[in-house]
């Protein structure tokens, strides 16, 4: 349609930018995949449960199967034992896709500095936000929901992230 | 604590002896010592230690078994008690101690491509290794269908794998099922996955360090776990809380026990589709957390426990919060009964599902909800009571069938049972201290650490050095929601324990597991696993 017509539609038409379109439509869908691994995962049910409710922000349609899912939450420590199993979920998303690393263990390790331990998950996976707290209130992860939806609205819509991340079980 | 101190060669018979002829049925826990850095001196490096309970739950014993050389190790007792396979390679994983004829002895903790054990004293506590993949599990099914004559190719047998990241695991539990149809003909599982070396942070943090990490042992409950690691340290120092202090315990740990239920019920009903349950079972759930965040100020690790005591009294006008916590929890579970008491869904879906008879619950090492759904009247605030519990006016709830059914339902009114202890506790609560009164244990006030010399070495020496604990072995135990809550701690004197081993009651649940599912469908197995309430934290700790 030759843009200079567009008077012909009325106001039925609104021009603008295609990934503005899409970033607001992925805004408020975001389909979690909860890789709920301790007492963090208690808290994320709390995040769900009605009180916090967490579908008050588009994102209560929690997914149990990666390839269904976009936001990957990382709730609880996370293993060395575990770290494949974290990578293999994480691969099997679908692009584009955000992780957000609930609580201390997920960010850093937490208070675990020892041999059972990843000292974070961006040893494995890249992180778009890291939550503070042993573990976060519901508000914290809301908030970090929100994070994502901020930043999301920013990026290019059809890109791929993080091709220059490599984690420790890259080739391996 | 005393001990039976027994020949290698002899372990076998006396176990079997103590089992069959002295009544010693429950087998507790089996764990290891390292002697290397020990100060008093001992026979061996290595030492085993077998802690078992007397059938009429009141005595314990403890055999001492010194290992001259750990490559060749001791006789298993895998064949005595079927709580010992795990328990015994949890040892041989954690300290490489050999147990000849064990059917399956191999890592369990931690992952396949760990290099050393762990607990060794000569082992490095930040000393990590990556894992690159998942191992698969063949190595322990495969014996499990050859004793069942069965055969993946001739039977026509499919295998799935649940876990360890599935919904239904409720945390990180790997499940490996071979199917024939839609039947379970075997079973394994893994666990290990939230293993975050807890007793390996114990030995070099002092006792009262270590009150945050056995918060996230049971997270459901976190504050049991913190007065059941409190109270048997102060059994080892032979000081007793004043009785508010005990008091103010006893409520928490029963609005604990309440809110761990609470959980499992939720998330066994959601397992099962019943997602309206799940709302009136959560909620109150938080109104508990709300009453706890202004008490502690933590809704779920709340580390309010300290030796000797606990932080800080009851903030005004706790009783109002409480009692409108109880009404909340009250109307909750009346609510999701009335929808599920008379469901022909959730009665058919969990009678005589998995029932696992009481001989059986006493040899998987089952304690707690679990065992008392068997039948079984066990329950350490009957048996052995603690911190008043025979002055409170509460009854054991006791199954019949064994069932999923039954461990539901047990739970559901332990809920109840736990409400009028709170109830009645809290209208006896005692004035006076809190905490015990002895500077060596517990932290001078501040106005004493600001205003004195004394009062801040007092404070500074508590702080770095810790509370020093006499010199022994102990073993405490108590009735934390999930059943027996052991801690076996070696003290050398110092502010820092020198071992703690945590007997946790969901790893021996856990243990059963593939064998109780057998027979039955993966959706039964499903609802099986949440009624075990298997918390992955205390499990794999
Ligand atoms: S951050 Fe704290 S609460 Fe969360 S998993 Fe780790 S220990 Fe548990």
């Amino acid at each position: 349609m030759d843009l200079s017509n567009t008077h012909l539609l009325d106001e039925a038409v609104v021009t603008t930018k295609l990934d503005a379109v899409v970033n607001w439509g992925r805004e408020a869908s975001l389909w979690p995949f909860v890789f709920g691994t301790a007492c963090c995962a208690i808290e994320f049910m709390a995040t769900a449960a009605s009180r916090y409710d967490i579908s008050r922000f588009g994102s209560e349609v929690l997914r149990f199967s990666p390839r269904h899912a976009d936001l990957l939450v990382v709730a609880g420590t996370v293993s060395h034992k575990q770290a494949p199993i974290l990578k293999q979920i994480y691969d099997q998303m679908p692009e584009p896709k955000w992780v957000i690393a609930m609580g201390a263990c997920a960010s850093t390790g937490g208070f675990y500095d020892n041999y059972t331990t990843l000292q974070g998950i961006d040893e494995i996976v890249p992180v778009d936000v890291y939550v503070a707290g042993c573990p976060p209130r519901p508000e914290a992860l809301i908030d970090a929901v929100l994070d994502i939806q901020r930043k999301l609205k920013r990026e290019k819509s059809f890109s791929v992230k993080h091709t220059d991340y490599k984690g420790k079980l890259d080739d391996v | 604590m005393t001990f039976e101190i027994v020949e290698a060669d002899n372990l076998y018979n006396t176990i079997l002896d103590a089992r069959d002829n002295k009544g010693f049925t429950l087998l507790l826990d089996i764990t290891a010592v390292d002697n290397l850095t020990r100060k008093s001196k001992a026979p061996s490096r290595f030492e085993l230690i077998y802690i078992l309970r007397h059938a009429e739950f009141k005595d314990i014993k403890t055999i001492k078994v010194y290992v001259k050389d750990e490559n060749i190790g001791v006789t298993s007792i895998s064949k005595l008690f079927k709580s010992a396979s795990w328990a015994e390679r949890e040892v041989y994983d954690q300290y490489g101690i050999n147990f000849i004829d064990h059917p399956m002895l191999k890592r369990i903790l931690n992952h396949e491509e760990f290099i050393g054990h762990p607990l060794r004293k000569d082992y490095d506590i930040r000393d990590a290794h990556y894992c690159t993949k998942a191992q698969d599990m063949m190595d322990e099914l495969k014996p499990a269908l050859d004793a069942k004559n069965l055969d993946m190719d001739e039977d026509d047998l499919m295998v799935v794998n649940i876990g360890p990241s599935h919904p239904a695991t409720h945390g990180t539990i790997r499940s490996l099922a071979a199917l024939d149809g839609e039947k379970i003909v075997a079973g394994v599982s893994e666990i290990g996955y939230l293993h975050r070396g807890f007793e390996k942070s114990c030995e070099n943090h002092t006792y009262n360090q270590i009150i945050p990490y056995t918060d996230r042992l049971n997270y459901c409950s976190a504050l049991m776990n913190n007065i059941a690691f409190s109270k048997t340290v102060e059994d080892m120092l032979g000081v007793t809380l004043p009785e508010r202090g005990v008091f103010i315990r006893v409520i928490l740990s029963e609005l604990s026990r309440a809110i761990d239920h609470l959980v499992c019920l939720a998330a066994g009903l959601l397992d099962m589709g019943g997602q309206t349950n799940y709302w009136y079972f959560f909620n109150p759930r938080n109104d508990a957390y709300d009453f706890l965040s202004k008490l502690t100020g933590a809704r779920l690790t709340n580390s309010f426990m300290r030796i000797g005591g606990m932080t800080h009294d009851l903030y005004d006008g706790w009783q109002d919060d409480l009692e409108d916590v109880l009404k909340k929890i009250d109307y909750g579970i009346s609510e999701s009964k009335k929808m599920i008491e008379h469901n022909r869904i959730f009665n058919d879906r969990l009678q005589d599902i998995s029932p696992v008879s009481a001989e059986d619950a006493i040899s998987y090492g089952w304690s707690g909800p679990n065992l008392r759904a068997s039948g079984v009247a066990y329950d350490l605030r009957f048996a052995k009571p603690y911190d008043f519990y025979d002055s409170f006016d509460f009854d054991m709830v006791v199954g019949s069938v064994g069932d999923t059914y039954d461990r539901m339902m047990v739970r559901l009114e332990e809920i109840n049972q736990s409400m009028r202890i709170i109830k009645q506790a809290s209208k006896e609560l005692p004035n006076g201290n809190i905490c015990v009164d002895d500077r060596s244990i517990i932290l001078p006030p501040k106005s004493c650490v600001y205003g004195s010399i004394e009062g801040m070495m007092n404070q500074f020496m508590l702080t770095i050095d810790g509370v020093k604990v006499p010199t022994g072995e102990y073993y405490g135990a108590y009735e934390a929601a999930n059943g027996e809550l052991g801690f076996y701690i070696v003290s050398d004197g110092s502010g820092t324990p020198y071992k703690v081993k945590v007997r946790p009651p969901s790893f021996y649940h856990m243990a059963s597991y593939p064998e109780i599912i057998q027979d039955y469908q993966v959706a039964d197995a499903i609802l099986t696993l949440g009624s075990l309430n298997i918390i992955a934290g205390e499990m794999d700790r």
